[in-house]
């Protein structure tokens, strides 16, 4: 008994030691945001904001050029509507992979697979020149048009979901006289909704966070999302701290919220994604 | 089968082969054209055959001074993380009350936006205000080196920077070792196993095929490192931390040279499916899948 606490104790001891490593940066970057210039340059360094104050808030906010609530509303709006696609689509394919049969299929997710460890790098050049072909230059549609062809990480996540609810359903459906359209809004969409959820918190994080695409595809800075806004302040005022790390803490907010909320999917869907074989 | 569920299956999975053409297949092939011309987007293409690669690899100590920052950095975090992270899962897979809480404070650091994280991190290696150099004060009573500005430091802050998400394959781990029946555990208790052959004899061989993944998409991610780069450094001090994907994107994006660029691309994706295709043939020495057989 006495030496389960021990070593639950000393479990707990490493834990928090890496624990404090990992939330660090965190609590660094939003006690800057609350300091007052004297103490972001203390030395030795200060923990706390004493005093505290909203003044880098207020800043980072009114800086001209530096429209960050407009940024804030482009990330919104690039990420919901790519979200849109990536679910839409990926889940229509996943449904293919996993309830209907047709040749080439087999062969096809084996393609699938393997595109996932493929380097995005060799085909950025190309996609480039098409979109700017296109027009598309410094508009939405190369960061959310893309979403609409189905992501394979999130159509490997559904199809393993829907693998395992069962056939017998189907059957049922079909003797109803149901087609695969019906089988997957009615049927098979309710009963994915852990594995959306984690596609859906999965989509969100990876759009929210892009950096390449708005870099390469953005000019005009009222159109700058989130990332490549805080990108822009950042090389215009780089080092005045106390701003940059509250620029930053925007940036991070909806990101964190949105981990407290769906952990749970966040965690499932990381786990799922390494357990295919 | 039908001919029917045929055609659905295609139709079904028609967004994602239409994309796969568009977005990748025909992309691949027009990016071999590319990197077979000098080509600044402004002006039409002109073909100067493998010039374009003859520069890149003998005539241009970029190249080679960037590819081998990327692997060295791939080299040395890579296997740190695969280490840290399995301590790490075997730690939060313990019955421990409160686990959870530690695990979520170990996967949070991965859902912050890249540019935040290299801004946050510029700020924690500053050399005179910095939180890095404050706690090295005030618990060994160092003073410590100026980080990102030093090229013999430049190396080691990237690579303690990445053990700041090594939550991700924790996780993964973790997920590893809870598919891994307790039975085994117990039955070799029985026969008088202590903690280490536990460890080497069935926790490793039974995570294997993780700790391979976790490899794997590692050592790509790795080799594509490029936000921490362009925003902490700029592929400074003294090119240090041009990174490969940073000198890419340099030649694309700001120099406009799509040519030239391609072939680098097409020089990393190569250098990639070398290192994987090694990686794959070492596996088989070392992982284990249960009812596979060993070759």
């Amino acid at each position: 008994m006495k030496l389960k606490l021990i070593r639950q104790t000393g479990i707990h001891v490493i834990l928090a030691a890496g624990g404090a490593l990992m939330l660090l940066p965190v609590i660094w970057m939003i006690a800057t945001s609350f300091k007052e210039p004297e103490s972001i340059y203390a030395f030795p360094p200060e923990w706390l904001p004493h005093p505290f104050t909203w003044s880098n808030y207020v800043e980072t906010l009114t800086r001209p050029g530096m429209a960050f609530l407009d940024f804030f509303r482009n990330s919104m709006t690039v990420t919901v509507l790519a979200m849109i696609g990536n679910i839409a689509s990926s889940t229509v394919v996943a449904f293919a992979f996993a309830r209907l049969r047709w040749r080439g299929r087999d062969a096809l997710f084996v393609v699938l697979l393997t595109t996932m460890m493929l380097p995005q790098h060799v085909t950025m050049i190309p996609v480039f020149v098409l979109f700017k072909y296109l027009g598309w230059i410094d508009t939405y549609k190369p960061l959310v048009v893309p979403a609409f062809f189905g992501a394979p990480l999130y159509i490997f996540i559904l199809r393993q979901f829907m693998l395992t609810l069962p056939r017998s359903l189907d059957e049922a459906a079909r003797l109803d006289g149901a087609g695969n359209f019906t089988l997957l809004t009615r049927i098979m969409l309710p009963l994915s909704k852990p594995a959306l959820a984690t596609v859906a918190v999965f989509a969100f994080r990876a759009h929210w966070n892009d950096f390449m695409g708005p870099l390469i595809y953005l000019n005009s800075s009222e159109k700058f999302t989130l990332a490549i806004g805080l990108h822009m302040f950042h090389g215009q005022y780089g080092t005045e701290w106390g701003p940059m790390m509250a620029a930053a803490t925007l940036t991070v907010l909806p990101m964190v919220i949105l981990f407290l909320i769906a952990q749970r999917y966040f965690i499932q869907g990381m786990a799922m994604s390494g357990l295919k074989e | 089968m039908s001919t029917r569920e045929e055609r659905e299956g295609w139709l079904y999975a028609s967004p994602w082969i239409i994309g796969l053409i568009i977005f990748t297949l025909l992309p691949m092939i027009a990016s071999l054209v590319i990197s077979l011309t000098d080509w600044n987007l402004l002006t039409p293409p002109t073909w100067v055959g493998l010039g374009n690669y003859k520069q890149m690899l003998f005539g241009d100590p970029l190249v080679w001074s960037s590819l081998w920052i990327t692997t060295k950095y791939a080299l040395i975090s890579v296997p740190l993380n695969l280490v840290v992270s399995l301590c790490l899962a075997m730690l939060l897979n313990s019955k421990v009350r409160g686990v959870s809480v530690w695990r979520a404070v170990y996967y949070l650091p991965t859902v912050v936006p890249g540019v935040a994280v290299a801004l946050v991190w510029q700020w924690l290696f500053n050399t005179d205000f910095g939180a890095i150099n404050a706690v090295l004060h005030s618990l060994f009573g160092i003073k410590g080196p100026n980080w990102l500005l030093d090229t013999r430091w430049i190396m080691p802050s990237f690579v303690f920077m990445s053990l700041w998400h090594v939550g991700a394959a924790t996780v993964i781990n973790l997920a590893g070792l809870q598919s891994i029946p307790e039975s085994y555990y117990e039955a070799a208790r029985l026969d008088g196993a202590g903690p280490w052959p536990l460890l080497r004899h069935i926790t490793v061989p039974m995570l294997s095929p993780v700790l391979f993944f976790n490899l794997i998409m590692g050592m790509i991610a790795a080799l594509q490192t490029f936000t921490q780069a362009l925003v902490m450094t700029g592929g400074g001090p003294d090119n240090k931390s041009l990174f490969f994907m940073l000198y890419l994107y340099s030649n694309a994006f700001q120099w406009f040279k799509m040519g030239y660029a391609s072939a680098l691309a097409w020089l990393l994706f190569a250098y990639i499916l070398i290192l994987t295709l090694i990686v794959f043939r070492w596996s088989k020495a070392w992982v284990y899948y249960e009812g596979g057989v060993r070759s």
